[in-house]
C-alpha cells in the first residue's frame, strides 16, 4: 500500500518532471528565438502592428501587461452581462448579479478561477468558451511573457515586446500542447459537445438533466494554463470532467508540466541551466515534502468516522472519488495548489486538518512550481533576498547573475512578498472578526477558521481551488476576494519586472569563483531556508489556530 | 605593519561613556534612524503607558507584565550600548588622530614674503605658509618651495623623520606633523576641519557617519521584515477572538519584539564604525563607508612590482664567468669592484662572494685602491689598485667600454647569450670587466617576498585576479610575474598604460582596486574603484584616491580587501543568525499564546517551557540578551578566511544559520529553567 502510494506519486511527479525538460526546451526556442527573429515573429509583429516593433522598456512592458488586462477585464465583464441576449445558450441562462460578475471578471482575468458559482448552472456556453475559456489562453500567456521578459533582462537585454510575447505564448505554447491533451483527454472518455443538457431516466424512474458541453477543451487549458476553473461545479472530481483513473493521471500531469518547464525556459533564456537546476530542485523539494505530508496524514481514518462502528484501517475516504485511488486526492491536492491552478480532485475540505494544511503551504509559499510564468517569478522574488543575504555572506556587495542588488530591488521585492502575506492574514482577520466571515461558514471552531483562511489563501494565490464548505457568493467575498486576486496577480508581475529593470541599468559585474555562485548546493540549502523562514513562518500563528488546533483536538 | 591594538570593549574608559550613551541614545532623533529600533522604543513606551493605566487601575497579573517590559527597554538599551561601545572604540582611536589638531599657530606669508602669526584654524585653501624646525604643519598641504625632514610619528607612528621637499612625489604634509630641521612653504590643500585626519575623525565617531548603499539596502530589508511581522501579530487579536479568546497586548508585543530583528538591528551601525575602526588600526584612512564596502568586491588588484611582489632590492645571487675564466676569478674580482658600493646590490656581491667562495671582504685603504662611483654617464662603478681596473655595471655599458665596444665577436655573442637568460629568468646581468677582459656576468635576481605566491593563490581562490605592475622589459616581468605567481603583468608600465588598463578591465565588469604615490598616478587612482594613496605620495595622488596609507606600504592592499569583506560578511552572518533565530522564538511563544484557547496545543511546546508566563518571559529575555553576547563579535568581526566564495558560504550558513537556529532553543530553554528556579515566572 505504502509503496504503491510511493510510487504513483513518483511516477506523475518524476514522469512529468522529465517530460518538463524537453517542453521547457521547445518554450525558451519559441518565446525567445535566438539568432534572428524566429519565424512566426513577422507575422505576429505584423498582426499587431506598430505596437509590436518597438523594444520596450520595463515601464513600457508593464504598461502594456496592465493595458490588455483592463480589456480583456471589461470585455468578460459586458459578455457575462448580456449573455442572455449572445448566442450559444441553449439552456437560457440569463443575467448575474453584478458582485458576482465582478468576482468572476476578476477571478479569471488574474488566472485565479475562484468560482462562486456553478458553471453549468450560471453561464452560458459562450460565456463559458467566447468568455472564460478564452481568458483561459490568454491570461497564462501574460504568465509566461512575463518571465521571458525578466529573463531577456536579467541576461542583459532589452526586455523584449509584450504584444509579440503574448501572441508566441498563446499560439506557440499554450494552443499546440492543448491541442495534444485535449486529444489525450477525448480518447480517456471526456464529453466535447455544443449540444444542451440531456434528459435521462434514471433507474428509480426519476428524470434527471445531466448538463454537458464542451467539456474536454475547457478542462484541457484549465489544467495546462494552471487555471482551475471547471466546466462543472464540482470541478475535476465531477465524473464527466474527469473520466477516469487514466484521465486523472493526464489532467495531473497536465496541472504541473508548464510551471515546470518555465523554470527551465528562465534557465535557458538567462543562459544558466545549471542555476535552473537549482531552481528546480528547490521547487521539487517542496513539493515532495508536502505530498509526503498530505499523503501520510491522509492515511489516518477522517475524525468524523471516529464513533462509528466500521472499521478504520483503509485511510481517510471522505470527499475522495473512489476511481482515482487513495493517493489521487491528497497528490492532487498539493499539485493544484503547488500550481497556482486551484482545480480539485477531491474535496479539500473533507481532508485530515494536516493533510488540509499542505494544500495551504502550497499557496502560501506560492512559488513551487507556482502558476505559469509567475510561479518562476515569485521564485525569483525569493531568489532577490536569499541572494542579497548570502551576498554579504560571502562579503562582497550582493550581486544576482552579476547584476547588484541594492536598497530598491530589496524594497520592491519584500514589498511583493510583503503584500502575499498582508492580503492573506489581514483579510482572514477582519472576516475572521466580523459577520463576513462567521455567518458563511459551514462549520464551527478550527475547521471554520482554515475556511476562511484557506478561501484568502487561494485568491491571494491566485489559486481558485476552494475550501468549500463556504457560502462564498455573497457581496463582502465577491468584493474582497476580487480585489484580493486582482492586486495579489499584478504586484508579482509588476515589482519583478520593476527589478530587472533598475537592476538592468547598472555595471553589470563578472563573474568568479570571488562571487555568489547560485549553482551549487549550497545556495540551493539558503534558498530554501529563506523561502521557509521569510515565507512559511509569517503564517505559523494563523496555521495554528487553523489546522494545528484541529488536528490537537481531534485526531489524537 | 603597525597596527594597533583595539581598544577591549571593558576598558573602563570606553564603557563609562558607553554606558551613558545607552541611555542618551534613546532619544526619539537619534532612535529614528535604525527602523527596527524605533519601533521597539514604540512599542515599549506603549507598554509602559498600558501598564502604568494597569497599576492605577490594579490590573491582575503586573509582576509578569513589568519584566517584559523591563526587558524590552533593556533590549533597546543593549542596541544603544552596543553602538555607543563602537562608537567609544572609535573616538579613542580618534582621539590620538584628534591630539595631532591641536591648536596651532600658522606663519601665513603675504605676496611679499613677509610671514605674520595667524590660528591654524583661519587657513584658506591656497594660503602659503611658512614651516620652520619646530613647527607643526597647520593643515594639509603641498610643500612649494624648500626640503625639510618631518617627523610624522602623529599620524603614523613611525618615529623615523621622513624627506619632503617640493616638487616630485614627495611633496605632500599632512596637518599636525612637524618639521625637524630645515623649512619648507606650503600651500595648504584642505581647510580646518576637512582635512584627512578630521574626515577620519569624523568617520570613527559615528557621529557623522553616514550610511552605506550596502547598510542601507540592509535597513530596507530589515524594515520590510518588521512590517511583514507586523502584520504576523497584529491579525493575532482577530484569530484569538475567533477562536474565543484573547491575548494580552503585553504578550503580543512580546511576540512581535522578539520576532522583528532586533539582533541585527541593534548591531547594525557597530559594526559599520567598526569596520572603519579596523581600517584605522591598519593605519589606513578611508575617504567613506562606501569606498571600504567597495574594498571587498574588488575582482583586480593592480600591485606595483617592487616593494609589493618583491623585495626592493635585488641580490646577487650567482657569478657567470665567460669561458676560461673560473668563477671564484669573476666572483674576486666583483667583490673588490663592490667593495666601496654602499648600494644592497653592491653589498650582496660581496656577501654572496664570501659566501660562495670564502672570498673575505678586503679592506680598501690597504689595497690602496679608490673606489669609482657609480653615474649616470658610465652606468658602471668599481674600482682601480695597483694599475689594476675593476669596472662592473650594465652588460651594454661594459662592452662599450671595453675597447671602445670593438669586442670580439665571438666573446660579444657569450656575454650576450649569458645576460640574455638571466634576463629571461627576471634578472638583471651586471657585466664585469678587467683591465679590458670581459670576466663574466654577475645574476642579480629580484627577490620575491616569502610566501607572497601563497597569498596570490589565496586572493585567486576569492576570485581575486592579481595584475603586477611594473617598469621592467617584459622578458624580466614575465619571469618574475610567473615566480610570483600573479595572474597577470603589465611591463614598462607608463601611467596611460596603467589607465587604460584599469578602464578595460572595469569595461569587463571588473572593480579595480590599485595603489600608487606620484602625480602621475592620479588619473589612474581616480579612475580605479578603490585608490589607495600614498602618504608619502603627492597632494594629486591623495586626492584622487579614495583612501590613504599612512604607512606608505603597498602590500596593504591586500589587507584593505579582507576589512572591506569582513565587514559585509559579519552584517550577512549576523543577519542569518539573527532571522534564523525566529524559528525557536515562534516555538516558544505561539504555543504560550494559544494553549489557553486550544490545550492540545502544548504538544507544539516542543522545548517543555514551564509555563506560559515562563515561556514568553525566557525568549525576551534571550532576545535581549543575545545583543550584549554579539557585541564581541560584531566589533571583531566574523572570522574572515580566504577560501573561495561556495566554501565561505557553506561555513556561515553552518555556522550562523544552523547556529541561529539552534542556539535560541537551548538558549531559551535554559532561561525558562533559570527563572523557574528563581520563581520569577
Amino acid at each position: 500500500m505504502t509503496l504503491q502510494a510511493i510510487l504513483f506519486v513518483l511516477i506523475i511527479i518524476g514522469g512529468t518532471a522529465l517530460l518538463s525538460w524537453p517542453l521547457g526546451r521547445y518554450m525558451a526556442g519559441v518565446m525567445d528565438p535566438k539568432g534572428g527573429k524566429g519565424t512566426m515573429t513577422g507575422l505576429f509583429q505584423a498582426i499587431v502592428g506598430p505596437l509590436g516593433r518597438e523594444e520596450q522598456g520595463w515601464k513600457a512592458y508593464v504598461f502594456a501587461i496592465l493595458a490588455f488586462n483592463i480589456v480583456i477585464f471589461t470585455v468578460v465583464y459586458l459578455i457575462q452581462t448580456f449573455q442572455g441576449a449572445l448566442p450559444f445558450n441553449p439552456d437560457g441562462m440569463g443575467a448575474v448579479n453584478p458582485d458576482l460578475m465582478f468576482n468572476t471578471a476578476a477571478s479569471f482575468t488574474t488566472n485565479t478561477n475562484l468560482q462562486h458559482y456553478s458553471g453549468e448552472a450560471t453561464y452560458s456556453y459562450f460565456t463559458q468558451l467566447g468568455g472564460l475559456m478564452w481568458l483561459q489562453f490568454v491570461t497564462p500567456a501574460v504568465g509566461l511573457a512575463a518571465p521571458t521578459a525578466m529573463a531577456r533582462a536579467l541576461s542583459g537585454r532589452a526586455l523584449g515586446n509584450f504584444w509579440v510575447d503574448l501572441q508566441r505564448a498563446t499560439f506557440l505554447v499554450l494552443l499546440p500542447l492543448s491541442l495534444v491533451f485535449a486529444a489525450l483527454l477525448v480518447i480517456g472518455g471526456l464529453p466535447m459537445t455544443f449540444e444542451g443538457s440531456v434528459v435521462a431516466t434514471t433507474l428509480e424512474g426519476v428524470q434527471q438533466t445531466i448538463a454537458r458541453g464542451p467539456v474536454a477543451a475547457f478542462v484541457t487549458i484549465k489544467q495546462l494554463g494552471t487555471n482551475g476553473g471547471g466546466f462543472f461545479g464540482p470541478n475535476s472530481t465531477h465524473p464527466l470532467e474527469n473520466v477516469s483513473f487514466y484521465t486523472n493521471m493526464i489532467q495531473m500531469v497536465a496541472i504541473i508540466i508548464v510551471p515546470m518547464a518555465c523554470v527551465w525556459m528562465f534557465a535557458r533564456i538567462v543562459g544558466r541551466i545549471k542555476h535552473g537546476f537549482v531552481i528546480f530542485a528547490v521547487m521539487l523539494c517542496f513539493v515532495l515534502i508536502k505530498t509526503a505530508g498530505s499523503v501520510g496524514f491522509e492515511t489516518a481514518p477522517t475524525q468524523a468516522f471516529n464513533d462509528l462502528p466500521i472499521a478504520q484501517d483503509v485511510g481517510n475516504l471522505e470527499g475522495k472519488e473512489l476511481r482515482f485511488g487513495a493517493t489521487g486526492g491528497p497528490l492532487w491536492a498539493v499539485l493544484t495548489t503547488a500550481t497556482s491552478n486551484g482545480s480539485v480532485g477531491a474535496m479539500h475540505d473533507s481532508l485530515n486538518p494536516l493533510a488540509g494544511m499542505m494544500p495551504m503551504v502550497g499557496m502560501w509559499l506560492n512559488e513551487s512550481f507556482g502558476g505559469v510564468g509567475v510561479g518562476m517569478i515569485n521564485m525569483f522574488l525569493y531568489i532577490v533576498v536569499a541572494v542579497f543575504v548570502a551576498g554579504m555572506m560571502i562579503g562582497r556587495t550582493p550581486e544576482y547573475l552579476g547584476w547588484r542588488i541594492e536598497a530598491r530591488e530589496v524594497k520592491l521585492a519584500l514589498f511583493a512578498l510583503l503584500a502575499h502575506g498582508a492580503f492573506i492574514l489581514l483579510g482572514t482577520a477582519i472576516f475572521a472578526a466580523t459577520p463576513w466571515g462567521a455567518e458563511t461558514l459551514n462549520n464551527s471552531g478550527p475547521h471554520g477558521f482554515s475556511e476562511i483562511l484557506y478561501e484568502f489563501t487561494s485568491a491571494a494565490a491566485n489559486n481558485g481551488s476552494g475550501f468549500e464548505g463556504l457560502g462564498d457568493n455573497t457581496v463582502p467575498w465577491n468584493i474582497t476576494t476580487g480585489l484580493v486576486m486582482i492586486f495579489s496577480r499584478f504586484i508579482p508581475i509588476i515589482l519583478p519586472l520593476a527589478i530587472v529593470g533598475f537592476m538592468s541599468q547598472k555595471r553589470r559585474a563578472t563573474e568568479s569563483s570571488g562571487t555568489l555562485s547560485v549553482e551549487g548546493g549550497v545556495f540551493a540549502t539558503m534558498l530554501a531556508v529563506t523561502v521557509i523562514v521569510v515565507g512559511a513562518l509569517t503564517f505559523f500563528p494563523a496555521a495554528t489556530l487553523g489546522p494545528i488546533a484541529e488536528h490537537v483536538m481531534y485526531m489524537n | 605593519m603597525s597596527q594597533s591594538k583595539p581598544a577591549s570593549m571593558f576598558d573602563a574608559r570606553i564603557m563609562g561613556p558607553a554606558l551613558r550613551g545607552a541611555f542618551t541614545k534613546l532619544h526619539p532623533r537619534l532612535l529614528a534612524k535604525n527602523p527596527v529600533m524605533f519601533v521597539v522604543a514604540v512599542v515599549s513606551a506603549l507598554c509602559t503607558v498600558l501598564f502604568v493605566k494597569d497599576l492605577v487601575t490594579g490590573a491582575e497579573g503586573l509582576g509578569f507584565s513589568f519584566q517584559i517590559i523591563l526587558w524590552l527597554w533593556f533590549t533597546l538599551l543593549f542596541a544603544n550600548f552596543a553602538e555607543a561601545v563602537a562608537e567609544g572604540r572609535g573616538k579613542a582611536q580618534a582621539e590620538s588622530l584628534r591630539k595631532t589638531r591641536t591648536e596651532t599657530t600658522a606663519k601665513l606669508l603675504d605676496a611679499s614674503g613677509n610671514w605674520r602669526s595667524v590660528p591654524g584654524e583661519s587657513l584658506k585653501v591656497g594660503d602659503v605658509v611658512l614651516v620652520e624646525p619646530g613647527d607643526i604643519i597647520p593643515s594639509d598641504g603641498e610643500v612649494i618651495e624648500g626640503v625639510a625632514s618631518v617627523n610624522e610619528a602623529a599620524i603614523t607612528g613611525e618615529s623615523a623623520p621622513v624627506i619632503r621637499e617640493s616638487g616630485g612625489d614627495r611633496s605632500a604634509v599632512t596637518g599636525g606633523t612637524q618639521v625637524l630641521s630645515d623649512w619648507i612653504k606650503v600651500r595648504i590643500s584642505a581647510a580646518a576641519g576637512s582635512t584627512f585626519i578630521d574626515r577620519m575623525i569624523s568617520l570613527v565617531e559615528g557621529a557623522e557617519r553616514q550610511k552605506t548603499p550596502n547598510e542601507i539596502a540592509l535597513n530596507v530589508m530589515l524594515a520590510g521584515l518588521t512590517l511583514i511581522f507586523v502584520m504576523a501579530t497584529a491579525t493575532i487579536p482577530a484569530f484569538a477572538g475567533y477562536a474565543g479568546g484573547s491575548v494580552p497586548v503585553i504578550v503580543l508585543v512580546a511576540l512581535f519584539v522578539t520576532l522583528i530583528p532586533t539582533t541585527i538591528g541593534a548591531l547594525v551601525s557597530a559594526i559599520g564604525i567598526a569596520g572603519m575602526d579596523r581600517l584605522v588600526r591598519f593605519n589606513v584612512l578611508a575617504m567613506s563607508g562606501r569606498a571600504v564596502e567597495a574594498a571587498g568586491d574588488v575582482d583586480t588588484l593592480l600591485l606595483d612590482k617592487t616593494g609589493t611582489i618583491t623585495l626592493g632590492n635585488r641580490q646577487a645571487t650567482e657569478f657567470r664567468p665567460v669561458k676560461g675564466v673560473a668563477e671564484a676569478e669573476l666572483a674576486d674580482a666583483a667583490q673588490l669592484a663592490s667593495l666601496a658600493d654602499e648600494t644592497p646590490e653592491g653589498r650582496s656581491i660581496v656577501v654572496l662572494a664570501k659566501e660562495k667562495y670564502g672570498i673575505r671582504a678586503r679592506d680598501m685603504q690597504s689595497l690602496g685602491a679608490t673606489f669609482v662611483p657609480f653615474t649616470a654617464q658610465s652606468r658602471m662603478s668599481g674600482v682601480d689598485f695597483d694599475g689594476t681596473t675593476i669596472r662592473k655595471g650594465a652588460v651594454d655599458a661594459v662592452l662599450k667600454s671595453v675597447a671602445g665596444g670593438r669586442v670580439a665577436s665571438e666573446k660579444l655573442r657569450e656575454i650576450q647569450g649569458i645576460s640574455d637568460a638571466i634576463a629571461k629568468l627576471g634578472g638583471t646581468p651586471l657585466a664585469v670587466v678587467r683591465n679590458g677582459q670581459l670576466l663574466g656576468v654577475i645574476y642579480l635576481k629580484d627577490i620575491v617576498k616569502g610566501g607572497i605566491r601563497e597569498r596570490f593563490a589565496e586572493l585567486r581562490q576569492m576570485g581575486i585576479r592579481t595584475v603586477m605592475i611594473t617598469g621592467d622589459n617584459p622578458m624580466t616581468a614575465a619571469a618574475i610575474a610567473a615566480e610570483a605567481g600573479v595572474d597577470d603583468f603589465l611591463a614598462e608600465a607608463t601611467p596611460e598604460m596603467k589607465l587604460d588598463l584599469i578602464r578595460r578591465e572595469q569595461a569587463k565588469g571588473k572593480l579595480v582596486a590599485m595603489c600608487g604615490d606620484g602625480t602621475n598616478d592620479a588619473p589612474a587612482l581616480a579612475q580605479a574603484d578603490v585608490g589607495v594613496a600614498m602618504n608619502t605620495g603627492t597632494v594629486a595622488a591623495r586626492e584622487a584616491g579614495n583612501m590613504v596609507d599612512l604607512d606608505s606600504d603597498p602590500t596593504k592592499l591586500i589587507e584593505i580587501v579582507g576589512i572591506g569583506k569582513q565587514l559585509l560578511m559579519t552584517r550577512g552572518s549576523l543577519t542569518t543568525f539573527s532571522i534564523a533565530n525566529d524559528v525557536a522564538k515562534y516555538f516558544a511563544i505561539v504555543p504560550a499564546m494559544f494553549v489557553a484557547l486550544y490545550p492540545g496545543l502544548d504538544s507544539l511546546n516542543i522545548m517543555g517551557l514551564a509555563t506560559p508566563q515562563s515561556a514568553i518571559l525566557s525568549a525576551i529575555i534571550f532576545n535581549a540578551l543575545i545583543i550584549i553576547a554579539l557585541i564581541p563579535l560584531s566589533l571583531k568581526g566574523v572570522a574572515y578566511k580566504a577560501i573561495g566564495a561556495n566554501a565561505l558560504l557553506r561555513r556561515n550558513l553552518l555556522i550562523y544559520g544552523l547556529g541561529g537556529l539552534v542556539v535560541p532553543f537551548i538558549g531559551i530553554k535554559l532561561i525558562d529553567v533559570i527563572i523557574t528556579t528563581l520563581g520569577l515566572a
